[in-house]
């Protein structure tokens, strides 16, 4: 079961861009993933696959896959979901309007069914609200091909008040940067079992917990 | 001997004369002699350029380097040369030049063959077909990014095991549904 924490008053991930002072560095964290691993274990061997990023363009993400011999498309979610839900009124509550919802969609995901051979969700989904969510997954499966793997992170520290948002670049296959970018509230948080739940179209879920309580998810379409 | 003086004084006059006449060259100078200066400023001064308060609807060819720092709602190919989006520019328009520079804004599909470079707080919304590619920080893109290498002997049968009736990404463009229809009412 999906444990809701829907905040009542108006919120936006983004609309707070500066990183908060409270200790924390606005310095880039290199660390390794084994999520990250996974996912390009997943295309050794293949070239001219198709890789959907959802952290928006990068130098970095750009290079590395495109180095494999991928091609990439690049979308910056967050700013799409700011731009749908976030100019007025409460990001959580925008996202039960049809419209705005329908242009996330359009915007976000709108491609021909397997589309990619790859995707690279980052924490993005976690600031979606459950009907848009699971929306936005079942559109995933759709565009992606069978045998596809997508990789998507969930904070893990359901106490905490709020959980970095991060930009994450890749640094090497099994070693990516976290530069925090603000502080923020999720729409919700993820155990394993919601997480199954949420990717239930799926061949497989699989987890990674780290020490920084970031859950790594690699969903197997 | 004063009377030569006197006519050697004179020409003095007469040469004052002409100064009005002078003057009145000046003030037709703006039409008449301005082109002349600018030609030669023009070959020697590096790009052509369309400023911030140009607009311009339809197709856009050039043969030399370009900045464009106005609006553009067409196409625009310098095959052999660079094409510079200033930060004023904004194109609704398919690119093909050698070199791609994005200060500004484009909506539509970039081909460069050599390389793009997409500057801090440029915009670029549509598909990417480069050899290299640079992104700054700032930047915002949306689209595909197919990197094209030159072929060394290589068959161009890729070991991809993609299905015969999927479709690519970069050709659907959804997203770029702006970016299609940009590119679209361009052609």
């Amino acid at each position: 079961m999906l444990k809701d924490r829907l905040r009542s008053e108006p919120f936006s991930p983004l609309l707070h861009s500066q990183p908060k002072k409270s200790g924390a560095s606005s310095q880039p964290q290199i660390r390794p993933s084994n999520g990250l691993d996974q996912f390009f274990s997943s295309l050794q061997g293949l070239e001219n696959l198709s890789i959907l990023d959802f952290s928006g363009a990068s130098q970095a993400n750009v290079s590395f896959i495109t180095s494999m011999g991928h091609r990439i498309y690049s979308n910056d979610v967050l700013r799409t979901m700011e731009e749908a839900f976030g100019s007025d009124g409460d990001f959580v509550a925008n996202q039960a309007d049809p419209l705005r919802a329908a242009t996330f969609l359009r915007e976000s995901v709108d491609f021909p069914d397997q589309s990619f051979d790859g995707a690279l969700i980052w924490d993005t989904l976690q600031f979606l609200a459950p009907p848009l969510l699971q929306d936005t997954v079942d559109r995933l499966f759709r565009i992606l091909r069978p045998q596809s793997s997508l990789l998507a992170f969930f904070h893990a520290e359901e106490k905490a008040q709020t959980a970095p948002l991060y930009t994450y670049r890749i640094v090497e296959s099994k070693i990516m940067s976290l530069t925090p970018r603000n502080q923020v509230r999720p729409v919700q948080y993820f155990n394993n079992r919601s997480l199954e739940k949420l990717f239930q179209k799926y061949h497989s879920v699989k987890f990674f917990l780290t020490r920084d309580h970031l859950r790594e998810v690699i969903v197997r379409r | 001997m004063w009377n030569k003086r006197k006519e050697e004084e004179y020409p003095p006059k007469p040469a004052a004369a002409p100064a009005p006449a002078a003057s009145h060259v000046k003030e037709n100078a703006p039409v008449s002699t301005n082109p002349t200066p600018s030609h030669t400023a023009t070959d020697s001064r590096g790009p052509a350029v369309i400023g911030k308060s140009v607009m311009i609807k339809g197709q856009i060819f050039s043969r030399e380097d370009l900045t464009i720092d106005g609006e553009i709602d067409g196409s625009v190919e310098l095959h052999e040369h660079r094409l510079t989006v200033g930060p004023n520019g904004k194109l609704q328009a398919g690119v093909k030049a050698r070199e791609v520079v994005v200060l500004g804004t484009i909506h539509g599909n970039v081909e460069a063959s050599d390389k793009i470079d997409i500057r801090k707080d440029a915009k670029l919304v549509g598909d990417i077909k480069t050899a290299r590619i640079v992104i700054e920080d700032g930047a915002y893109f949306k689209g595909s990014i197919d990197i094209a290498r030159p072929e060394i002997g290589k068959p161009a049968a890729p070991s991809q095991p993609k299905p015969a009736s999927a479709v690519t990404p970069g050709a659907n463009v959804p997203a770029p549904a702006a970016t299609t229809a940009a590119a679209g009412d361009s052609r």
